[in-house]
């Protein structure tokens, strides 16, 4: 890949926990337009590579930058106005603002900021997108696991990321609603967006990722298509152990 | 804490001026418990600006309070400053502290910020008696002026006002609706690209300058000025318990939990007078097992359900 089209680059970022390494000398790239999956067997360290990306963590060593600027030195609400906007494994949302607020949220401080009318209207606009508006004024305990999913990514998208994490946005789905959060993920690609998204589901990453960055102990062990990444020997052994390779 | 609007604010602004005409009515006791009113209304309301919506209790309000007396009290006795230079002297020096103590705790939360806020105002406390006795000259301050509790008051009521004024006015803006979203989840305030160090200082600065203002308003009326009177921790805790009782999540809260609490108090205090700090406990029970949202969340709750059967 080349560098200088990637829209996020990670390069040989660490990071440590006390004496726990959790992520190990990790690099990749991202280009504009382009779905990259983060897979690997849990524990592996892909949460903690999101968390570095979206400023959660610091690195202890290595550099994450975005259209070439550097954003690892940097605390999370600045990155997310540089334009990275995450979503979170067990979702997080504001139990004490309706739906909409809580899309109006992501509009108002992120990398394109509204504020008023034009933000409520923008977060109508990603609510239609994410086919919640009929919901806006709910409130969020109301709302289904999926539909709390789908606020959160709306949230997401309402402050016109250039680069969307998504992290296990298809965890803890049941089979249909898996089907409604696939196609989801469809639309964003259809739309062009460059996204990152840590994810177990296998169907979900041969049809959604461009590209595969397996993580294994924290550190990669294998890049490329869905396909040449799930045949990979070192990939299969990673996830089924070494009896099974 | 919801945004307020102009509804609100027109009611608000009615019985600011209702409360104005209080000095012509009743003047001694009554005028009196008028003072202490506003002088509570007052600390409640900016207190409420910041730990409403956020959730951080803070116990410092003693400290702001104290600083301002302290610095009218030094100011007029020491050197022969005019009440009103001194006043705006405490505003800047209260708004600054504020400042600093925010800094200093922004990695606090939950329970370590309430005991830190606690024992910053202690530390506040004795520091400044420490001075007083060391190089000030270990006698009393006096404030001496032609104001009287009706001057008093007046002052109290506008410095009331432009506390809701301001709270008002944020609850309206970007900063207010940062605060909702910190008091919700700090992680999530901070993802969406909200510099919520940035937000909570600028909040507790105000409530630091308010609280200074209000602490120079009340120094005449103490005549002598003595820093374990001005700076009282007991007067942080009131204004935690009137704010509760009343409710932290509506800028007009503080002045529905002020007025019943000070009258139940008064009450007790000239009839049982070794038993008034029972009043304090007891409203801390009442806030607990019945009013979790305070008055507001009551009303609040009554509202909803008339509105549900219509």
């Amino acid at each position: 890949m080349n560098s200088s089209r990637a829209v996020l680059s990670v390069k040989n970022v660490t990071k440590r926990f006390g004496g726990l390494i959790a992520v190990s000398n990790m690099s990749f790239d991202v280009a504009e337009h382009e779905m990259v999956g983060v897979i690997g067997p849990n524990g592996s360290g892909k949460t903690t590579m999101i968390n570095m990306i979206s400023g959660l963590y610091a690195p202890s060593d290595g550099r994450i930058s975005l259209k070439g600027r550097l954003i690892s030195d940097r605390q999370p609400q600045a990155i997310a106005r540089e334009g990275v906007g995450r979503t979170f494994q067990l979702v997080r949302l504001l139990p004490s603002l309706t739906v909409l607020e809580n899309v109006v949220a992501g509009a108002v401080y992120g990398h394109r900021r509204r504020w008023g009318r034009e933000a409520e209207e923008f977060a109508h606009d990603v609510l239609e997108r994410v086919g919640m508006d009929a919901m806006s004024y709910a409130q969020i305990s109301s709302l289904t696991y999926i539909d709390q999913k789908r606020v959160e990514l709306a949230r997401t998208l309402a402050g016109e990321p250039e680069v969307l994490l998504l992290d296990e946005w298809l965890a803890g789905l049941n089979p249909t609603e898996l089907e409604t959060g696939i196609e989801l993920i469809h639309a964003l690609r259809d739309e062009g967006r460059t996204v990152v998204l840590v994810e177990h589901v296998m169907d979900a990453i041969r049809s959604l990722c461009d590209r595969c960055v397996v993580m294994s102990s924290g550190a990669k062990i294998a890049e490329g298509t869905p396909d040449e990444v799930l045949s990979d020997r070192e990939v299969v052994r990673a996830y089924l152990g070494d009896d099974d390779a | 804490m919801k945004r307020a609007n102009w509804q609100e604010l027109l009611w608000v602004a009615i019985i600011v001026v209702l409360a104005a005409f209080w000095p012509m009515l009743a003047n001694g006791y009554w005028l009196g418990i008028g003072v202490d009113m506003m002088m509570y209304i007052a600390l409640a309301t900016s207190w409420v600006l910041f730990s409403g919506p956020t959730h951080y209790i803070s116990l410092a309000s003693a400290a702001f309070f104290g600083v301002g007396g302290f610095i009218v009290g030094t100011g007029m006795s020491d050197y022969e400053a005019s009440f009103w230079s001194m006043l705006a002297l405490s505003a800047v020096v209260g708004g600054a502290l504020a400042a600093l103590i925010g800094l200093a705790t922004l990695r606090l939360s939950g329970v370590y910020f309430v005991i830190f806020t606690l024992g910053l105002a202690e530390m506040i406390r004795n520091l400044v008696s420490w001075i007083q006795n060391n190089f000030l000259g270990s006698r009393g301050l006096y404030v001496l002026t032609d104001f009287t509790d009706k001057h008093l008051y007046w002052m109290l009521l506008v410095t009331a006002a432009a506390v809701y004024l301001l709270g008002w006015i944020i609850s309206r803006s970007r900063l207010g609706f940062a605060l909702r979203i910190i008091g919700g989840d700090e992680t999530v305030a901070r993802h969406v690209g909200i510099n919520t160090a940035m937000a909570k200082v600028i909040l507790f600065t105000s409530t630091g300058f308010f609280g200074a203002i209000v602490g120079a308003i009340i120094a005449p009326r103490w005549s002598y000025i003595e820093p374990n009177q001005v700076f009282s921790p007991q007067l942080s805790f009131f204004v935690v318990i009137m704010a509760l009782l009343g409710g932290s999540g509506r800028l007009w809260g503080p002045i529905v939990g002020v007025v019943p609490f000070l009258l139940i108090w008064n009450w007790v205090d000239a009839n049982f007078p070794h038993q008034s700090i029972l009043v304090l406990g007891l409203a801390f029970l009442v806030i607990v097992y019945f009013l979790p949202h305070g008055f507001v969340g009551r009303i609040d709750q009554l509202r909803a359900r008339a509105r549900g059967r219509s």
